[in-house]
């Protein structure tokens, strides 16, 4: 098992690798440099190209990608000019909230995947079933976006149930218990409406998985020796269909990326999302990079977390 | 003799096994879900392209200072948007984008996916290798957020590089998918008595791989369109799709980013939203009606 991981890691360093490239001719591709922030606009042309020189803009493009891969990874990523402050401490600020964010996501996920996924594989083609199905049915069709814009219209404006925007309410000091409970509070509509339609697919993949066990050979087995039905339910296949499932846990994480975008502009959320959306309409490009290459790594290593969960439940398909 | 192998090759005949195409459809129409909502989707793009061929898109999105936020009207079927543009015209004509776009990513990523998945499996060995290292590094891209930053990159932003940005991050999954049935054609009989024959290898791929694999290729890019469709008014509704001059669905729900629309001006933005879904919905019908008659435990009848 040592060995596949060691061989997993390994393929990732190319991955990073052409990633950290990809995003450094983006970058290079946006109009502006990190120049063209930094001064204001009356600087003379001849300073300005003295800078440029001195800054290294001039070089060609490898060896400025040498000098920003240098610095990237000792988490320098320039400044940020519209919040005039390094771009590591203004990502600083917002990782938590988007973590908090995604964590919640996946518990809920999870929550409402697991006992639905039950249910509708054990009783298959009774009316509980017909009714999670056609829920699943449904937020496979739905886009993210709408169905989080009809939460928040609904619970949010029409009951005023659920705060509409931010993290936490204003004038609370950190640590104290309110301001815990004003954050999850704020998180909780953003959370479970990204959950309702992310869970489709793993109540889908777990209905079908358990159908597919219940008539396998060692269930009858342990029907015939006399287990009770809950026990062959919740030993024998429960155990078996949920192994898939963990294995998509690090695929899960890719998948969240791109829904955090769209739920924290919604629910004007301030995290990594927001300040990336933001950023890019004020070509704020420093920070748009770095917040590219740190989702990336991000999905690079779920996807890599996946296949080592994959290869510790499912020998067969450990890298050779 | 003679006439003996004649009846023979009659009766072959009448045996033959009804093509993969006629089968789909033929479940398609079965499925009552699936036959209404294939109507459906006909009506909405006659409706769609058809009025589009009267409305004029610049009338529609020419601002209107004195019509501001009109609520529907007799006038305004479905009310105005904040420069008083007419929100049901742009409904009409963000439909017929948002469908076009999706029609073109849906093409462009299929015919790349496919190519792209029919060599690497066809071949297997060194090529496939490589494709499909290719094809896993796109995979853990973080989609959404680059093909933003490409859509703010480029220098000359139109329909046409929008869609080509879509199509660079969108055509992988296919590829992967038509790859390993082609893997799994190529070890059949038929495509080995066919290399035995001397056929090229291009003829094998095209005319009788390809084929075999045709029922496949319309049920993937049948569900694709709808997810397409939903990206792009993702896209649209984050402000990085299509302009305003050129409205989508995505268009008019993005202007519920305002608090005060969301609030209180449904009809700017919750039609388009419900179009979007029932659009999806239906298009998602059809797809699973052709992926269940594609699988022959799964079909009606």
């Amino acid at each position: 098992m040592w060995k596949t991981i060691v061989r997993r890691i390994i393929i990732m360093i190319p991955q990073i690798f052409l990633l950290s490239l990809l995003v450094f001719l983006m970058a290079k591709a946006m109009p502006g440099d990190a120049l063209t922030g930094l001064l204001d606009p009356s600087v003379d042309p001849k300073a300005l190209e003295a800078q440029r020189e001195r800054l290294g803009l001039n070089n060609p493009w490898y060896v400025q990608y040498w000098d920003w891969i240098k610095n990237a990874i000792q988490g320098d990523f320039g400044q940020s000019f519209r919040f005039k402050m390094p771009v590591t401490d203004l990502i600083g600020q917002r990782v938590a909230n988007t973590f908090w964010l995604a964590l919640a996501t996946l518990i809920l996920t999870y929550l409402i995947a697991i006992p639905l996924g039950i249910i509708s594989g054990r009783y298959n083609d009774t009316w509980s079933d017909r009714l999670i199905t056609g829920y699943t049915y449904l937020g496979f069709a739905a886009p993210l976006f709408i169905f989080a814009l009809v939460m928040v219209w609904i619970f949010g404006f029409h009951f005023g149930w659920f705060p509409t925007g931010g993290s936490v309410a204003p004038g609370l000091t950190p640590g104290t218990f309110s301001y815990v409970m004003s954050k999850f509070y704020h998180l909780l509509l953003p959370a479970l409406s990204m959950a309702l339609i992310t869970t489709v697919s793993t109540v889908q993949y777990l209905r079908s998985e358990i159908i597919d066990i219940k008539h396998k050979e060692f269930v009858i087995t342990a029907r015939a020796k006399g287990a009770s039905e809950s026990r062959i339910y919740n030993r024998h296949i429960l155990r078996n269909s949920l192994l898939p499932i963990a294995a998509f846990f690090g695929y899960e994480i890719t998948g969240l990326i791109g829904g955090t975008v769209f739920i924290e502009s919604i629910f004007s959320y301030p995290g990594m999302g927001q300040l990336f959306l933001s950023s890019i309409s004020l070509r704020d490009f420093s920070v748009v990079t770095a917040l590219v290459l740190l989702y990336g790594v991000a999905s690079i290593l779920g996807a890599l977390l996946s296949d080592i969960i994959l290869g510790i439940v499912d020998p067969r398909i450990r890298i050779k | 003799m003679s006439k003996a192998n004649e009846v023979v090759v009659t009766s072959q005949k009448v045996d033959k096994s009804p093509s993969s195409l006629s089968i789909l459809w033929r479940e398609l129409v079965r499925d009552k879900v699936a036959l209404i909502s294939l109507i459906f989707l006909g009506l909405v793009m006659l409706l769609v392209y058809g009025t589009s061929l009267i409305l004029n898109q610049d009338d529609i999105v020419r601002v209107d200072l004195f019509a501001l936020y009109e609520p529907p009207s007799a006038q305004y079927w479905l009310g105005t948007d904040y420069g008083g543009r007419d929100v049901f015209g742009q409904l009409v004509i963000g439909t017929r984008n948002s469908l076009t776009i999706g029609i073109i990513v849906t093409l462009m990523t299929g015919f790349i996916g496919i190519l792209i998945g029919l060599l690497s499996g066809y071949f297997g060995g060194m090529i496939d290798n490589l494709f499909m290292r290719v094809v896993d590094f796109f995979m853990i891209l973080p989609m959404l957020m680059i093909v933003i930053a490409f859509v703010t990159a480029v220098p000359k932003y139109n329909i046409i590089s929008f869609s080509l940005i879509m199509t660079a991050f969108l055509w992988m999954g296919i590829a992967r998918l038509i790859r390993s049935k082609a893997l799994q054609e190529r070890e059949l009989d038929y495509v080995k008595a066919s290399k035995t024959l001397g056929s090229s290898h291009l003829k094998i791929m095209l005319s009788q791989v390809l084929p075999n694999l045709s029922s496949i290729i319309i049920v993937t890019m049948t569900l694709n369109l709808a997810a397409n469709i939903g990206l792009e008014s993702g896209l649209s509704f984050l402000g990085f799709g299509f302009p305003e001059s050129t409205p989508s669905l995505g268009t008019l729900v993005s202007y519920a980013r305002n608090p005060q629309t969301l609030e209180s001006r449904w009809w700017i933005w919750l039609p388009a939203s419900v179009l979007i879904l029932v659009l999806m919905l239906s298009i998602n019908n059809v797809g699973q009606a052709l992926k269940r008659a594609t699988d022959a435990r799964q079909r009606r009848g």
